[in-house]
């Protein structure tokens, strides 16, 4: 009797002390698991174990190239260091739950500031052919405990370098090929996620892609400035470069949406670069999402932080942190072929539903799961990669392999990668 | 993204259709197809224009688009559905996707067939928005602060100009971006007049009845107006409002800063008040100001501004009062109502003055020691101002930038005594115009003898109106000898209007009894 009772009090405590946390007009909680989940602290959760690779995979490419730390893929670099100081780190393998190899295959830019990720497969192959013969870990799983962060455009297929001219889509020749063959089994942290595609592994984690925190701290304006503008978007509606016609680029839908609305004083969208976008941000109630070449964009980083609704256009997508944001209920999810309606689609939501939208977003804890700050603060994208990481412990006994049990075909994928690197 | 710029410089693609590809066997296949194909579109597009070409043939061969990229070796693109981007045509047509899968390939581009903004949504859309700012201002708003409650007494009474001082504070309230209650405290009672005004104003009011009739000298009408702000305290007491309490009174005007400003009080403040001392003699004006004195004094000040307010030293901090300079005024103020002279402020008017709530309230809880109990306030000990509510007088916190802002003004403005207006400003039963039947098309009618009526007016040649009203209205208690001196005048007046009315011609006329118009004076 003692115990229930005293239980019942701690539940009503507990109860009453969260409700008088959501009583906040301001911010709404994500009530249930969800919202709790972002908050979680993963130190003692799990251990990491990151291995020492001679610096050619990390230290000298970055040192060749540092703008490897501002592009959108940085995140790899920046989770590299924050795992160096964490207290989740562990220098005995033995006691590691997860192994990290700090390797930066998208830090191989072209003189542009655009990335290569042509000679990846081949970077990681010898990576793995490092780690696989200097340490017995990869050997006991075949690297089904181990973790890459992939933050390439389609993740781990990397393209291959091609020397005639061809008419194919860079996507499709991603396809083609799959998910490198060596990371078959081991978790990947990436940020694409596109359902039932080859290149989204079932089990990997998606991250949003990596937003520069200071800036977007530096452009902040009061909140009672007034939201005016209805729909924002900034940014390519035709890619003339790559697909003058259309059709292919976002897979019609950014034409769409130009065309449907280009006449519709509701719709600010246009192509400029403007030095107030940040600002504007600010000032809009929905920012536009659309996909382009790959479903993802580093807008939906910033429509989250600046309080936008963001605006979904891209079918069977997977967002960041997916189970642990409750997307469904901070963003809108327009399907591709409803471009066309998406006036009607955006007016017709009750005003209840909009508000109680931009409250979830003005909470705190969801800005900050989507930036990767610098240093680490609780909360951020790196705790959430690990809250991942420990939601997928412990792991399952079959992944340990027997004695001399192979899995991975080292032979396979095309005849390029097998080149050392 | 920005990738494929790069493979576009890296692999230099050529937008041909001669597709090396993939496969060897079906290579030339492939190119000769591509190559009769080509030929085929570059003469028909001579004829027709370039686009058209590629049209011809989807209409032509019209295969269901097949965009699976996993079906070497053709092309998945052609024939492509795609829609045409120029405004000619405007059709729709839609990609064949499987409903699991996105598909790679080309999509077509979708456009309804209207693609202009629709009234009916932009309308709702721009309600959304106003909605959305609503709510921002309500959370952000004010400095962020959040809002309190305002609760505004005014005291009233029924008179000719109730209803331009009442629909003044009504509209000022009205406009307040806080939740508002006002405390309405009419001497004589509940009346009927002055609820039809109030109840108009779609605030929270209550209508609070005060046994009193407002006397007739500004001396006494002020005593009794203090007695009926304090009856509204109560009610703030017994009903535990909370806010911030201001006292509107009703024949003064507000600015919306300064609803904005007492939002930043904490227990009793004060703000500058702008006194509009006004008399009704030009002259009077001129001489007050020429004679301007300023006497620096530790404790008070007396300027020549017409401010009345709290007053500051360098660091922000109070240490005195403004008060209006009454001295050009000595001797020729006014003492009743209707005295054609300036009215004169008490030396701190209430209406300076904001308090929050909480002190009125019983139980002690966080109230400041400097603060008296309320309930323990007698009044009948002469409160003159509300610095008689508190212990220490020098803990009132100085509002709108340290009292260097005006906020409200103060004004005393009456009609005469004698005045009188319809009940409710509804002129009821209709006038009677009597016309002169040689102006009419209908027989020859003799005037109408002049009979008793409820409600009369005169109008004459070039005098002044006087308006008559019916018994039920209530009145301002009645005079002395001065004002039936007064009133001579106008009975004089009509006199001679009856005089003039008398032969019937051909003006029109409102039809008069005089004889009744004098006994109702």
């Amino acid at each position: 009797m003692m115990n229930r009772s005293s239980l019942s009090t701690i539940l009503l405590f507990l109860f009453f002390s969260a409700s008088s946390a959501e009583h906040n007009a301001r911010t709404e909680r994500i009530s249930g698991s969800a919202g709790d989940v972002l908050e979680d602290n993963p130190v003692g959760r799990l251990k990491v174990y990151v291995y020492e690779l001679p610096s050619k995979y990390n230290k000298k490419l970055l040192q060749k190239d540092p703008r490897c730390l501002t592009h959108m893929f940085a995140a790899e670099i920046f989770m590299h260091r924050f795992l160096l100081s964490s207290p989740v780190r562990t220098r005995n393998p033995d006691e590691a739950d997860w192994f990290y190899t700090p390797i930066y295959p998208t830090c191989d830019l072209t003189p542009t500031g655009l990335p290569l990720p042509f000679k990846s497969p081949r970077m990681m192959r010898s990576a793995i052919q490092l780690i696989s013969s200097n340490w017995p870990y990869w050997n006991r799983t075949e690297g089904a405990d181990h973790f890459f962060v992939v933050p390439h455009d389609f993740g781990a297929c990397f393209h291959y370098q091609v020397e005639f001219n061809f008419d194919i889509k860079q996507e499709e020749k991603a396809i083609e090929r799959g998910i490198l063959p060596l990371l078959q089994r081991a978790t990947l942290v990436q940020t694409f996620g596109q359902r039932n595609h080859v290149c989204l592994d079932q089990g990997s984690i998606t991250i949003p892609p990596f937003a520069p925190p200071q800036k977007m701290q530096a452009h902040l304006i009061p909140p009672d400035i007034p939201r005016s503008i209805f729909v924002y978007f900034r940014g390519l509606f035709y890619d003339v470069n790559n697909d003058p016609e259309g059709g292919y680029y976002a897979r019609g839908a950014r034409a769409a949406v130009w065309e449907n609305f280009k006449n519709n004083p509701l719709f600010d969208i246009s192509t400029d670069h403007p030095t107030t976008y940040y600002e504007d941000m600010q000032r809009s109630i929905f920012c536009l999402c659309p996909l382009g070449w790959a479903p993802w964009s580093p807008r939906l980083v910033e429509a989250v932080v600046f309080g936008c609704i963001p605006v979904i256009i891209a079918d069977d997508i997977v967002l960041p942190f997916a189970d642990a944001i409750p997307w469904e209920e901070i963003g809108v999810f327009v399907a591709e072929k409803d471009v066309p309606k998406l006036d009607t689609i955006l007016t017709s939501i009750p005003t209840e539903v909009i508000l109680r939208k931009q409250r979830l977003l003005a909470n705190p804890s969801m800005k900050q799961a989507m930036l990767f700050p610098q240093p680490a603060q609780p909360g951020d994208s790196f705790h959430q990669i690990l809250n991942g990481l420990a939601r997928k412990l412990p792991h399952d006994r079959s992944i340990y392999l027997r004695e001399g049990e192979k899995v991975l075909n080292w032979t396979a994928g095309p005849v390029g990668d097998l080149k050392p690197w | 993204m920005k990738l494929s710029a790069l493979h576009q410089s890296y692999l230099n693609r050529r937008r041909s259709p001669l597709d090396s590809s993939v496969d060897a066997p079906s290579k030339s296949f492939l190119a000769v197809f591509w190559l009769v194909l080509h030929c085929l579109c570059c003469l028909i597009s001579l004829l027709l224009g370039f686009r058209f070409s590629r049209l011809v043939f989807f209409f032509l061969v019209s295969t269901p688009s097949s965009s699976n990229l996993y079906s070497p070796p053709f092309r998945p693109d052609l024939p492509p559905p795609r829609i045409d981007l120029t405004p000619s045509n405007a059709t729709t047509a839609e990609v064949k996707t499987s409903s699991s899968r996105v598909v790679v390939g080309r999509h077509g581009i979708l456009i309804r067939p209207w693609p202009h903004p629709d009234p009916v949504e932009v309308m709702k859309a721009h309600r959304i928005i106003e909605r959305v700012q609503r709510e921002q201002k309500a959370v952000f708003g004010a400095g962020g602060k959040g809002s309190r409650t305002v609760i505004a007494v005014t005291p009233t009474y029924v008179r000719t100009f109730q209803a331009l001082h009442l629909n003044g504070v009504m509209h000022s309230l009205m406009l307040v971006p806080y939740d508002v209650v006002w405390i309405v405290v009419e001497a004589g009672g509940v009346s009927n007049e002055t609820a039809s005004i109030v109840a108009k104003s779609g605030v929270r009011v209550i209508h609070v009845g005060f046994d009193q009739r407002m006397p007739n000298t500004w001396e006494d009408r002020g005593k009794v107006e203090v007695l009926m702000r304090l009856r509204a305290l109560r009610v703030v007491k017994e009903e535990k409002l909370d806010g911030v309490v201001m006292f509107a009174d009703d024949s003064n005007m507000h600015s919306m800063e300064f609803f904005d400003e007492i939002q930043n009080v904490k227990w009793f403040g004060a703000v500058s008040v702008g006194i509009l001392a006004h008399s009704g003699n030009a002259e009077e004006m001129v001489m007050s100001m020429d004679k301007r004195r300023e006497m620096v004094d530790e404790v008070e000040e007396r300027s020549s501004l017409p401010v009345q307010g709290p007053a500051c030293n360098a660091t922000d901090k109070l240490i005195g009062w403004h008060v209006f300079n009454t001295l050009p005024y000595a001797g020729k103020s006014a003492v009743y109502i209707d005295d054609v002279a300036a009215v004169l402020p008490q030396k701190l008017e209430w209406c300076g003055f904001v308090l929050n709530s909480r002190i009125l309230w019983d139980e002690a809880e966080s109230k400041p020691e400097w603060v008296k109990e309320f309930g323990l306030l007698n009044e009948n000990e002469g409160v003159e101002s509300p610095l008689s509510l508190l212990n220490d007088p020098s803990m009132v916190e100085p509002l709108g930038s340290c009292g260097r802002q005006v906020l409200l003004w103060w004004l005393r403005v009456e009609a005469r005594a004698d005045s009188k207006f319809p009940p409710g400003w509804v002129i009821d039963p209709p006038l009677e115009i009597t016309v002169a039947a040689k102006r009419t098309p209908w027989p020859d009618v003799p005037p109408e003898p002049p009979t008793k009526k409820k409600d009369q007016m005169s109008l004459s040649q070039g005098n002044n109106n006087v308006v008559v009203i019916p018994k039920q209205q209530q009145q301002q208690q009645q005079q002395q000898q001065q004002r039936s001196s007064k009133v001579r005048k106008p009975k004089r007046r009509s006199k001679r209007n009856k005089h003039e009315a008398k032969p019937t011609d051909t003006t029109t006329q409102v039809s008069s009894s005089t004889k009744h118009h004098q006994e109702r004076n």
